[in-house]
């Protein structure tokens, strides 16, 4: 087998915090892999194919669709999923802030959806509500018809904002 | 003693208040437990090869390309899967006349739609199996197709299956009054077609089983992604020829279901067989593609329909012509006919008048089954009722929302009948629209609609009067001869350290259950929800019940939830009362303090009562009762279905030019009696209006001619996303049902119901300054210039 069609690949990176070291099928999904091999279940798959963005996870500073990239991709990346977003407090705020205004049922979504709106926040600005729609158009819901979402995405970052300027 | 509920600040008054969801909290930290997160020791995983087209006589399968696949274990056609499991015939017996064949859990010897599983491959890993399954080689002889559905009994249609004679599932005609009279008589007769898409469900979690047999201890284990756990357990105790006690069915976090979730599919069927075969954990996980194929769709219906009134706006008849098309089977064990009946019983629901017909025609084909899903029949009857009653009202000159004032059951009317022989035990129409006029200011709303026209832009308003109907009796499945419980069953039991645990047969899907049974158990006993930890879906452990389908868990699960607590609560305070020397009926239990009932005075703290009940017994009387474990269970009696009712409104802009429709604001009042968690009943509301405007605006699934499935992937079928959709002002009416002492009745598919024909009232009084209608949903901008005349080719 030559180098250029290896079918297994190894991969050195950072998963939440964490390094990690994997031999990875060259055709294997990072969604995957980070579900199967890592045991990390909080980001889900549902579309395999970029649309949904109940996979979506943080990969060097950017929210990407774990099922749009292979693993063996992840080579040198620093990847942040719903768990260790969790583990540092990063999200905590939205967290809570879905839960009190019930901006998730299932909850199938949700993982996915956080680090989507984190995206947005991150940025500092308050977004308007239109905004915040359009950016989390990538992401769907099946349950809550969006507003509890938006809702509680336009509070974080109301709240956010507020404590910037005391 | 009953729980004085107009008085919002009676002790432990957690019912009617918003208190958060006791599983929230692990699902945003992506702590929840899925079908797919579940690994087993040995586990295997099973895919399938699906019959690429709609109709064909299954000749030779060559499975040894699939065989050689890296880590394929064994591979099963549909003869191998018929030694262990038996198929099943989809009917009831009250729809009288439904006829379906036996369906097996692959196919034997013939493919009936695209999709349907003919091969399973278990493999050690997914990717192998899926791999695997793409190199199965069947030999398919092709049969004559049937798609469509107006067709479907003309004489020169051939018949799908032969041995029933032709392609009718089920006809049910209703006629009451003299139609054909009040028509001839009637001052105005509008007439109008209608057509709702066949969409799905798309659950963001597909379709998800691993099941475990372990032929040591003669029991299977199948954690399921489902909305009746008890109904699964039966069937596959009876198909797979398993004594029911030995079959556990284990229901955990569930990504959605909306009705996807509470049928029988073959391939879940399958891989319980399979594990039951390999004596090994199997898992089948759908994919994207396979939810499209295989998942029920819904709501392909075309209808003809027509209204007469009178000169005062008064409806005098309905008329109702439906056809739908379900399939080649009708899906077990609920059937494929419950949509098309309910439309017969759904038409005209709201309103007060005499003369009704209606008929439904069902209809076998070559296209993935339907079956039951959110809202089942309510938005294609409320789509044909208001849709009729706004081209009455423009007819004649009237305002639509006076028309329907004049029309709709007066609020002391109750109880009555319909002319579809529905019984309405308390509704509310008059006060819902008189709330949601004023919450929508109607009149200024009218005068922007006025402005806007003058600047050259199309605004509508659309108004929707629905009834849902909810807490089935057994008069849905039950009285046909189905074993899907109607009953449901809550046990509650008050552990040492004083906190409570309930366990019930209603199950969780995101919608909130587990937070309403706590606040229900908690306001029942006296203790704070926090202290009460709920238990659903698993059958070894909770009580017998149907589950979580139409809309049925907080009225009927939560009555059995509130009834066991009282009893647990009576049990507490017998003990209590021997270890204070008190009057039972002196004290009460708040906040998990034994108290003096009148003055509020602390007496004893419930873990101090455990400690002396479960580890110092012998210190209480010899003959007190101490059973801190307390059963109930509720049915309805008085009437087959809790019915709500409700009215949507929608406010809409379409652009003429691209036919582009812009939703700017909605509306819904609601009466689902009892409102226990108002948050809670405000996003099941909004959740299901999206999923409504989904049906209205977007959600379509094609075939061609050939019954091929043209657009299975979520690129293509849309579903409303964050930034069309509008924000959506909610308001509640109270009838409490009197059936039951809590009073709630189900709020899970209301939104659903009146949204579509919102959205198209709207649409249609937009455009009806430029005497363009729409009818077909959905509206897209292709239908929109077609009716407007700006596309004609």
């Amino acid at each position: 087998m030559t180098e250029m069609f290896r079918d297994k690949i190894d991969v050195s990176l950072t998963v939440n915090g964490e390094p990690v070291e994997a031999r990875v099928p060259a055709g294997q999904h990072m969604i995957d892999f980070l579900r199967l091999e890592l045991g990390l279940t909080g980001a889900h798959v549902s579309c395999e194919h970029g649309v949904c963005g109940a996979c979506t996870i943080r990969v060097d500073g950017d929210a990407v669709r774990g099922c749009l990239m292979l693993a063996a991709q992840a080579d040198g990346a620093e990847v942040w999923t719903v768990e260790g977003l969790t583990d540092t407090n990063a999200i905590s705020d939205l967290q809570d802030a879905f839960v009190a205004r019930n901006a998730l049922q299932c909850g199938f979504c949700t993982p996915g959806m956080l680090v989507a709106a984190e995206e947005l926040l991150s940025k500092g600005d308050v977004p308007s509500r239109a905004e915040i729609r359009e950016h989390l158009s990538g992401n769907y819901c099946r349950c809550t018809g969006y507003e509890a979402i938006i809702d509680a995405v336009e509070s974080v970052a109301q709240g956010r904002a507020g404590k910037g300027k005391t | 003693m009953t729980i004085p509920f107009s008085n919002p600040d009676r002790p432990n008054s957690y019912i009617g208040k918003t208190v958060p969801r006791p599983n929230a909290a692990k699902l945003v930290q992506g702590r929840g437990r899925y079908v797919d997160d579940i690994v087993l020791p040995r586990m295997l995983h099973v895919a399938f090869s699906r019959s690429p087209v709609a109709h064909a006589k299954i000749g030779e399968i060559d499975l040894d390309e699939a065989k050689a696949v890296k880590g394929v274990l064994r591979v099963f056609t549909g003869k191998d899967l018929t030694e262990v499991c038996t198929p099943w015939v989809a009917v009831l017996a009250h729809l009288k006349g439904l006829k379906s064949p036996p369906e097996h859990a692959l196919a034997v010897d013939r493919a009936c739609w695209v999709g349907e599983p003919v091969v399973a491959v278990v493999a050690t890993t997914r990717a192998a199996a899926e791999e695997a399954a793409s190199v199965v080689m069947v030999d398919y002889e092709d049969l004559p197709v049937v798609t469509e559905t107006m067709t479907a009994l003309d004489k020169d249609t051939p018949v799908i299956h032969p041995e029933l004679g032709d392609n009718l599932a089920f006809r049910r005609l209703h006629e009451e009054g003299d139609v054909d009279a009040a028509f001839e008589s009637a001052h105005k007769v509008v007439s109008a077609s209608f057509r709702t898409a066949r969409h799905t469900g798309v659950t963001l979690e597909p379709r998800s089983i691993l099941v475990d047999w372990n032929p040591a201890e003669g029991q299977m284990t199948a954690y399921h992604a489902t909305q009746a756990p008890h109904m699964m357990q039966t069937v596959l105790a009876k198909h797979l020829d398993i004594p029911e006690s030995r079959v556990r069915v284990i229901c955990g976090d569930v990504g959605g279901s909306y009705g996807i979730k509470v049928h029988v599919y073959p391939d879940e069927v399958a891989t319980a067989a399979i594990a039951k075969v390999m004596g090994r954990p199997v898992k089948f996980i759908a994919d994207r593609l396979e939810s499209y194929t295989t998942d029920i769709h819904a709501r392909d219906h075309e209808i003809e329909a027509r209204i007469a009134v009178d000169a005062d706006g008064k409806i005098l008849a309905m008329d109702v012509d439906d056809w739908t098309g379900i399939g080649p089977y009708s899906v077990y064990p609920r059937t494929s006919a419950i949509e098309g009946n309910q439309v017969v019983n759904l038409c005209g629901g709201p309103y007060d008048f005499a003369n009704y017909r209606a008929q439904t025609t069902v209809v076998f084909q070559n296209k993935t089954p339907t079956c039951q899903y959110r809202a089942v029949g309510h938005p294609i009857a409320v789509a044909i009722t208001e849709g009729l009653v706004d081209m009455a009202a423009a007819a004649i000159g009237m305002d639509p929302v006076e028309i329907r004032r004049r029309n709709m059951y007066a609020d002391d009317a109750y109880p009555v009948t319909s002319p579809a022989k529905m019984k309405f035990e308390g509704l509310s129409h008059h006060a819902s629209m008189d709330k949601l006029i004023e919450m929508m200011d109607y009149d200024s709303l009218r005068a922007d609609q006025a402005e806007a026209r003058k600047q050259g832009k199309y605004r509508g308003i659309g108004i929707a009067s629905f009834i849902e109907l909810t807490n089935p009796s057994p008069f849905m499945y039950g009285i046909g001869g189905a074993r899907i419980s109607a009953q449901d069953g809550c046990t509650v039991r008050m552990d040492p350290d004083g906190s409570v645990v309930a366990l019930s047969g209603v199950t969780e899907q995101g919608q909130g259950t587990e937070a309403m049974l706590s606040q229900v158990v908690a306001e029942g006993v006296g203790v704070k929800p926090s202290n009460v930890r709920v238990i659903t879906g698993d059958t070894q452990v909770t009580p017998y019940g149907g589950g979580t389908w139409a809309s049925r868990g907080a009225g009927i699960g939560g009555e059995a939830a509130l009834q066991a607590a009282r009893a647990l609560r009576d049990s507490i305070l017998e003990v209590a009362a021997a270890m204070l020397q008190a009057e039972a009926s002196k004290l009460d239990i708040r906040d998990g303090q034994v108290v003096d009932a009148d003055t509020g005075e602390e007496r004893m703290p419930l873990e101090e009562l455990g400690r002396i009940v479960y580890f110092r017994g012998d210190t209480l009387p010899k003959d007190l009762p101490r059973e801190l474990v307390q059963t109930r269970h509720f049915i309805t009696m008085e009437y087959p279905f809790a019915f709500t009712n409700g009215v949507q409104a929608s406010y809409l802009e379409v652009d003429t030019d691209t036919g582009v429709v812009t939703l700017l604001k909605h509306w819904c009042v609601e009466d689902c009696g009892r409102v226990i968690n108002p948050q809670l009943v405000d996003e099941q509301i909004r959740g299901g209006i999206v999923q409504g405007l989904g049906g209205a605006l977007y959600e379509e699934i094609h075939y061609d001619e050939d019954g091929q499935l043209l657009n299975g992937s979520m690129a293509d079928y849309l579903v409303p996303m964050a930034a069309e959709m509008p924000d959506m002002q909610v308001a509640h009416v109270e009838t409490p049902t009197k059936e039951s002492e809590l009073g709630a009745k189900g709020a899970g598919e209301a939104g659903t119901a009146g949204a579509p024909a919102a959205v198209m009232n709207a649409i249609n009084d937009a455009l009806r300054p430029l005497g363009a209608q729409v009818t077909e949903m959905p509206f897209t901008p292709e239908r929109i210039l077609r009716a407007l005349g700006k596309i004609d080719d």
